[in-house]
């Protein structure tokens, strides 16, 4: 019987044949890839690198791979933006483009799934690692184990996304791989395995983060630091975190539900057997709605700390700010439907859902109001994460009009799958989540590496990305208007539509444009750190517990707990005058310590995965087990962590100050 | 001195921070669960020509595996008791009969699917039938990995006795033990007792 055991699954040589469009990008990866390792080798740094990094669990760390990643994520799907940018432009009337329509359908998916997933979510958990800890004044995470987990499962989501390139194919059924067309039946292929795969994996590490951080900010805020004294930026992340711990476990069901569909044959999506699969977009947008809220909520976050600094005034309604977060997180979970007015849920239904949608726009207007109230009669310094900031108001508001006319189910009806709405979506995500965390990495970049990155680059790279932004979208609210549905990878001349989508993709090459300045500004910075670099560890004239540690921090981030008794708590502290003490008492600090085991369970994981998106059943169990022996080892660990006596802290901090 | 209540208040502190992590992670899975109850409340009438749950579902036998889990759980507490007290022997015997208890759940839930399946009942059939083993299933593989960190936890208390990393983990799994047989009234009432009036 042993035989009838199929090895390979699916898998065969046929899986690695493609045409030169693929290739090229396989070719790209493979070679950033050896060119890393030679790196690494040839600059002895696979010690470094192990005991640094891959296993390290200290959030600081943590938060700048997911950092490093996203960006390496960013280019990934700016790629693809850029292809469908070209193809659009040029695949009119007996032109027919460079890709085919399969392949423009895989890039549009893998587009909008590398970007939400692996960049935008990246960039958030990379600043929420970063700057949490710091700004409630704690000296690590709740779980730091779970932390590094959460870290290695979203990168081995992503990379078992980047591998569909090489091995097999990608998902064809756009981002949120509705049913039918994404079941068995009609993806026959092994993409939309990927997609599930990839997602379930980074999306448990997503959920796991959420419950974390939730018990980061309710459980360990120093002491004098109660909740309405908290940092907004704070605020935020706890409103985000919430919602992932309620929309999560949506997804995992979902994703779950759409796997046994393909693999088991079951019914629960499909068009036949009983199946329903309207079913399965509502509750995909369960889960996808409070998911754009979770995306954006931090970028609000940190646009509440970046205006307050460089206005050099305490936030505007405060607490009006904190309702806005709350009300926005409650309301998130009220207005799925809106993505699918044309299902034909009856007029009751619609109406509710769009006003509802209409309502949220008043906490989120609420926080626009408060934002412009700060600046008024501030002292206001243009440093580039203000740059960003304002031009997210701008942006940010036209998007938020544009969504709140799509509120409106008649003109839904009309604007339904239209390029308005992907410009809407776009705008929203872009000059919102996008803007906001390049305006936090700048912000924060000075904290985590010590020096200021170049701001004369910096500020290039935001005027291109605001200019780049506004001629690639602009276009496409008309093209909307006149009706071109998206995801069209051709298209008559007769529609006139040309001369805009040649605009859009100048509009992209200005994005691009400002991508490379963004490559070039961390290259010239890093250069010439020794001019920029931050002594004080307060390079902004900051107001938060952050700024009143050394940059780049300890790892236990505060040798003395610092003391909290008012809102802006270092600011006061500055104002005050309150003197150094030149001879704390320290005490000993217990962190933990390193694990290869975070990177295990990713690795095994990813391997399931793979088998399970191959057939390869014996190697999907094989890994599983493994994955639960790693488990287990660390659930019967002893001496997790490791104390610093008060003396070699001592001994720490009066190197750090150079005494 | 202080060196010594500082260490004290950290691990308070810390088991704090667990407990109230574990409760928030039960709160995900209530989640995971409230979106396979809210499908299987959709799909329960597609039964697509096949049969319904009025058809399949023995009353008796579903009562019979309810009594089984609402026994275990009555153990599991018991046992926690015991762990609070010190009790190793007591401990161990209180958590083996939860195990057993709950291996007969399991084992009565796993004949039932086997039985359908060989009816030619199986998740293939029809959106129905997909939703409930799914649902039941998934509180079955929440069972499986309950009994595999109970296995666990004995081997850790006849290693290393009662100590208090070890009583506060006992804890938890108590309170998953109960939290599953919380969802299984749900599902016993929704699934079984609904689908015999349908």
């Amino acid at each position: 019987m042993i035989a009838s055991i199929d090895i390979g699954g699916r898998l065969s040589m046929q899986a690695l044949q493609h045409n030169w469009v693929t290739n090229l990008g396989i070719l790209s990866m493979v070679a950033g890839g050896i060119t890393l390792l030679l790196v690494l080798t040839y600059f002895k740094r696979w010690k470094w690198l192990w005991r640094e990094w891959l296993t390290s669990t200290d959030p600081k760390r943590i938060g700048v791979m997911y950092i490093t990643v996203a960006l390496v994520m960013l280019l990934r799907g700016g790629i693809d933006a850029v292809m469908m940018r070209a193809q659009q432009a040029t695949s009119v009337g007996a032109h027919h483009g460079f890709l085919s329509s399969d392949q423009f359908q895989q890039v549009f998916s893998a587009h909008g799934t590398i970007m939400i997933f692996f960049v935008a979510m990246g960039l958030m958990f990379g600043l929420i690692n970063l700057v949490v800890p710091l700004q409630i004044g704690a000296r690590d995470v709740a779980f730091p184990f779970l932390n590094a987990t959460s870290f290695w499962l979203y990168f081995a989501g992503g990379m078992l996304v980047n591998l569909s390139l090489a091995v097999g194919d990608f998902s064809a059924a756009g981002w949120l791989a509705y049913p039918p067309l994404s079941e068995l039946a009609y993806s026959p292929g092994v993409g939309v395995d990927y997609w599930i795969w990839g997602l379930q994996i980074a999306g448990v590490g997503s959920l796991l983060s959420g419950i974390n951080f939730v018990v980061t900010i309710l459980r360990m805020r120093v002491k004098g630091m109660d909740l309405m004294k908290m940092p907004m930026f704070c605020w935020s992340v706890l409103g985000s975190m919430s919602l992932v711990i309620f929309a999560f476990p949506i997804l995992t069901a979902t994703l779950t539900m759409l796997a046994l569909d393909r693999t088991l044959g079951m019914h629960f999506f499909t068009a036949g057997g009983g199946g329903n699969m309207m079913m399965y977009v509502n509750l995909i947008w369960a889960w996808g709605h409070p998911e754009v809220y979770i995306l954006i909520l931090p970028a609000f976050g940190v646009f509440s700390e970046v205006v307050a600094t460089f206005s050099g005034k305490p936030l505007f309604g405060y607490k009006s700010m904190v309702w806005a977060i709350w009300a926005i997180v409650l309301l998130s979970f009220s207005v799925w439907l809106h993505h699918f007015f044309t299902m034909g849920a009856g007029a009751d239904v619609n109406a509710f859902f769009g006003i509802m949608t209409m309502i949220i726009a008043i906490p989120t207007g609420v926080k626009i109001f408060n934002w412009l109230f700060t600046m008024y009669r501030g002292r206001i310094r243009f440093a580039t994460p203000m740059l960003w900031f304002l031009g997210f108001v701008f942006l940010f508001t036209v998007g938020g009009v544009a969504g709140v006319l799509l509120a409106v189910p008649p003109a839904d009806f009309q604007l339904h799958n239209s390029l308005f709405l992907v410009a809407h979506f776009h705008t929203m995500i872009v000059s919102g989540v996008l803007f906001g965390y390049l305006a936090g990495l700048t912000y924060w970049f000075p904290k985590i590496f010590g020096f200021k990155l170049n701001e004369r680059l910096g500020k290039y790279a935001f005027w291109c990305w605001a200019v780049g932004f506004s001629l690639a979208f602009i276009p496409l609210y008309i093209l909307g208007l006149m009706g071109a549905t998206r995801r069209l990878d051709h298209y008559d001349a007769s529609m006139g539509w040309q001369q805009l989508f040649i605009v859009a993709g100048i509009g992209v090459a200005i994005i691009a444009l400002g991508v490379c300045f963004m490559i070039l500004q961390l290259i010239v910075s890093i250069k010439q750190r020794a001019a920029n670099i931050d002594k004080t560890g307060d390079p902004w004239n900051g107001r938060t517990l952050e700024w009143s540690t050394s940059s780049p921090p300890p790892h236990y981030n505060f040798a003395i707990a610092p003391e909290v008794a008012s809102r802006d708590a270092f600011w006061a502290t500055k104002q005050t005058g309150a003197a150094v003490n030149k001879h704390p008492a320290y005490e000993s600090i217990r962190l933990p310590k390193n694990t290869p085991l975070p990177l295990a369970i990713a690795g095994f994981s990813f391997i399931c995965g793979f088998g399970l998106i191959w057939h390869m059943y014996w190697l999907a169990v094989l890994a599983l087990l493994a994955t639960i022996t790693c488990v287990i080892v660390r659930a019967s660990a002893q001496d997790n962590d490791y104390r610093l006596s008060a003396k070699q802290v001592e001994k720490l901090e009066t190197a750090e100050r150079g005494l | 001195m202080s060196e010594v209540i500082t260490v004290a208040s950290e691990t308070t502190q810390r088991n704090d921070r667990t407990v109230f992590g574990f409760w928030v992670y039960l709160m995900t899975d209530c989640v995971l669960f409230a979106s396979l109850f809210a499908t299987f409340a959709v799909l329960r009438g597609n039964t697509f020509g096949g049969p319904s749950g009025a058809q399949l579902f023995s009353m008796p036998y579903a009562l019979t595996e309810t009594l089984l889990l609402l026994a275990s759980s009555f153990t599991c507490g018991l046992a926690v008791l015991a762990a609070q007290r010190r009790r190793k022997d007591w401990v161990l015997i209180l958590f083996g009969l939860t195990f057993l208890l709950g291996l007969s759940f399991l084992a009565m839930e796993l004949t039932e699917f086997t039985h359908l399946v060989h009816e030619g009942d199986s998740w293939r059939r029809s959106g129905f039938l997909s939703a409930f083993f799914t649902l039941v299933g998934t509180h079955g593989l929440h069972i499986t990995i309950g009994l595999l960190w109970m296995v666990v936890m004995m081997a850790l208390v006849l290693r290393r006795g009662l100590n208090s990393d070890n009583v506060r983990k006992l804890a938890l799994l108590s309170i998953f033990w109960h939290f599953l047989d919380l969802i299984w009234i749900f599902i016993f009432t929704v699934v079984y007792l609904l689908g015999a009036i349908q």
